[in-house]
């Protein structure tokens, strides 16, 4: 095996009073069901690796951002810190409010606090103690069109987590707070929109009664998975400024998941690349997507059409070969190499790429690669 | 200047549904040389789509062709018998990449079957010079032609639209019609099928309508580029002019709004509003409901399609009778 002699950093948490939300070494595992001759001849359970060891915090505040393409598990990880699916080892913890904090460690002494800032492992909180979290951190859905419920009107669709968290006594005083959301998300006046239901209104102010209705609880933290991939261009802008907008006005925290680098660059703060489960590149937005180091981040941008009629003269260079390798099979050492241009270019690493797993290096301050192009001894 | 291949003269496809008439496309002109690529862009809704479904006649119902004409190679395919038009032109002479690679495939054939059957159906091929075909347009769209034998859900979803591509090219058509073909796909393999769709142009000389409401990618390949807006083109002209000296309020509006990965970061501008509905467009100019720079005028009267620089072609009341 080879041997490395480490000199250079390497990514690590580093969790202060300003991190809202971390994440270590966050793994989900979905197992594939065998069937019962694979059982009985004992071969072992296989697991589709969509989150395979992630770690990264989140500032209060900021618009961390989550790139790559479909199946990097972008998604699974966002669902993950919210609970939505199960962990399979790692954890998530986030630092609640301090009203919400002095309410949990009321309801349950032994919630698991586990940092001088009142972080709290939400991966280890039962389900039973988890809904009040729900009031604080909250999700905005891809689709528009298939995550409003076609049968409700758009009150009763605001209204639900109102009713679920026992906010508003009477209906008057629902009605006054669905307005409220409404308005913010500048649906108005929004009497015109109250008794409506998804279907008579555009695709642009559904997405818009999605963002309401993730603020209904006055959250802090919102993962927002694509929120403006299904719609068009011509009016991804304005949602995307709408929720700029409502982060300042409320103090939202953002994790912005998205297959779109060009739109990371103009909302982002930090920005994670991952490939096949795993970050492959972390550091501030613009910097990565001027100065990309890993060969996987310089792919993802060649590939970005601009809209530059003199483009259409010449082939596109996409420095990538082949496809990605299926999640249940990831190549063994760097999970990039399969398909890494720069593996025949610099022979000399070609043996450690494809035995040993590079992890995280800070190649620039605050800018991190896992390649081991970029490791000096 | 080489001829036309394809010369569409104010067309109208209106849907008639039991809610109204939709003007979908409502008198659209476009013409296509040969070698050309022509890129339609606008937002969902605008009747690019139709448009495309009515160049090969395949307008589902209740829609219907009301009036217009299609030249194609100098004569007019409308007047075609439904039987005529498709032995003589759909596929041979205008084919289609459909959007949604996933799931225009049918799933219980071998994806080189597929490939096969317009060539035995057409062409009257056996099956061992179907097959043989059907490797070679395998190979011309970059798949490993011993994946005839798969079926669709054997293969990715970018192998998935190259075997569109393939379909698409087995008859040689002229034309070839690609309605969104990148949409749900990653950037990467969308950018190796539109590096495809170039060679094509360039290998085969065939003339293409791209069909999309991205304008970065309608850039990518586009010689010359159609705006529509709500069944209508609001601007036409060559892709340098549209992207370097958008004219109409909407093509501006367009342009601005994508988001870019060089270049100066400033504020991305949007449309604001929504399309109108097509059942009752607005009167005067359909976009004076969105626009911010509109003139009394604009509500009353419909602009015209005036030439303001030569292939610059505008709908729009501030560039008509010399206030430009």
């Amino acid at each position: 095996m080879i041997e490395l002699s480490w000199s250079m950093p390497v990514h690590s948490l580093q969790v202060d009073e300003k991190s809202i939300v971390y994440v270590e070494n966050l793994k989900t595992w979905f197992p594939i069901r065998r069937s019962i001759i694979d059982i009985v001849r004992r071969k072992p359970r296989l697991y589709i690796k969509a989150v395979d060891g992630v770690s990264f915090d989140i500032k209060e505040g900021e618009v961390f951002a989550l790139a790559g393409e479909s199946g990097c598990g972008k998604t699974t990880t966002g669902k993950a810190i919210l609970k939505l699916v199960e962990l399979t080892d790692g954890k998530v913890v986030y630092r609640p409010s301090k009203h919400l904090f002095e309410e949990l460690t009321s309801i349950n002494p032994s919630i698991p606090v586990v940092d001088r800032y009142g972080g709290i492992e939400i991966s280890k909180v039962p389900a039973k103690y988890f809904k009040p979290f729900r009031t604080e951190m909250q999700i905005i859905f891809q689709d528009p069109y298939g995550s409003l419920n076609p049968r409700l009107t758009i009150y009763e669709i605001l209204e639900e987590p109102l009713v679920i968290h026992e906010i508003g006594s009477t209906k008057d005083e629902r009605v006054e707070l669905v307005s409220r959301a409404l308005e913010m998300v500048k649906l108005t006046p929004p009497e015109e929109f109250l008794y409506r239901y998804p279907h008579m209104i555009s695709g642009g102010q559904r997405q818009r009664v999605v963002i309401a209705r993730a603020l209904m609880l006055r959250p802090r933290f919102i993962v927002a998975d694509e929120p403006v991939s299904m719609l068009d261009v011509s009016i991804r802008a304005e949602i995307l400024s709408l929720m700029m907008d409502l982060k300042k006005q409320l103090g939202l925290t953002y994790l912005f998941i998205t297959h779109d680098l060009a739109l990371a660059r103009y909302i982002a703060g930090r920005l994670a690349v991952m490939y096949l489960g795993k970050i492959v590149e972390l550091g501030d937005a613009r910097r990565i997507i001027e100065n990309p180091l890993h060969p996987y981040t310089k792919a993802l941008i060649s590939a970005i059409p601009e809209p530059d009629p003199r483009n259409r003269l010449k082939t596109r260079d996409v420095p990538i070969k082949g496809e990605v390798p299926s999640a249940l099979m990831i190549p063994p050492g760097c999970r990039f190499h399969s398909r890494c241009i720069a593996l025949e270019q610099v022979p000399e690493l070609t043996e450690l790429c494809i035995k040993k797993e590079p992890p995280l290096i800070e190649v620039e301050p605050s800018h991190y690669v896992a390649c081991w192009l970029h490791y000096k001894k | 200047m080489s001829e036309n291949v394809l010369e569409v003269k104010d067309i109208k496809t209106f849907f008639y549904t039991a809610k109204g008439i939709v003007r979908a496309v409502d008198g659209v002109s476009i013409s296509v040389r040969k070698g050309e690529t022509v890129g339609i862009a606008g937002e969902s809704g605008c009747g690019k789509s139709t448009l495309a479904y009515s160049i090969i006649r395949l307008v589902p119902p209740p829609g219907r062709i009301t009036g217009g004409e299609v030249f194609f190679m100098g004569k007019d395919v409308l007047k075609l018998s439904e039987e005529d038009f498709r032995k003589e032109v759909r596929w041979k002479g205008i084919s289609m990449i459909f959007q949604g690679a996933m799931n225009a495939l049918n799933p219980v054939y071998k994806v080189g079957d597929q490939i096969a059957e317009p060539l035995i159906l057409h062409k009257g091929l056996s099956k061992t010079e179907a097959y043989k075909r059907a490797y070679e347009l395998l190979q011309i769209v970059g798949i490993d032609p011993r994946r005839a034998n798969n079926y669709p859900h054997e293969l990715s979803g970018g192998m998935k639209q190259r075997v569109m591509i393939a379909m698409a090219l087995s008859l040689n058509p002229s034309l070839v019609i690609a309605d969104e073909p990148t949409t749900a796909l990653d950037v990467v393999i969308q950018a190796q099928i539109m590096n495809l769709l170039k060679n094509l142009k360039k290998e085969l000389g065939i003339s293409i309508i791209l069909i999309t409401h991205d304008l970065a990618l309608i850039a990518e390949i586009s010689d010359k580029v159609a705006i529509m807006y709500a069944g209508k083109i609001v601007e036409y002209g060559l892709s340098e002019q549209i992207y370097d000296n958008p004219l109409h309020p909407y093509t501006k509006g367009l342009v601005l709004s994508v988001p870019r990965l060089r270049g100066e970061l400033r504020e991305l501008a949007w449309i604001p509003g929504a399309p109108p509905d097509l059942r009752q467009p607005p009167p005067g100019c359909r976009f004076h409901p969105r626009c911010n720079v509109k003139i009394p005028l604009c509500i009353k009267e419909e602009p015209p399609l005036i030439e303001v620089e030569p292939s610059h072609y505008v709908a729009c009341w501030l560039y008509s009778s010399g206030s430009r």
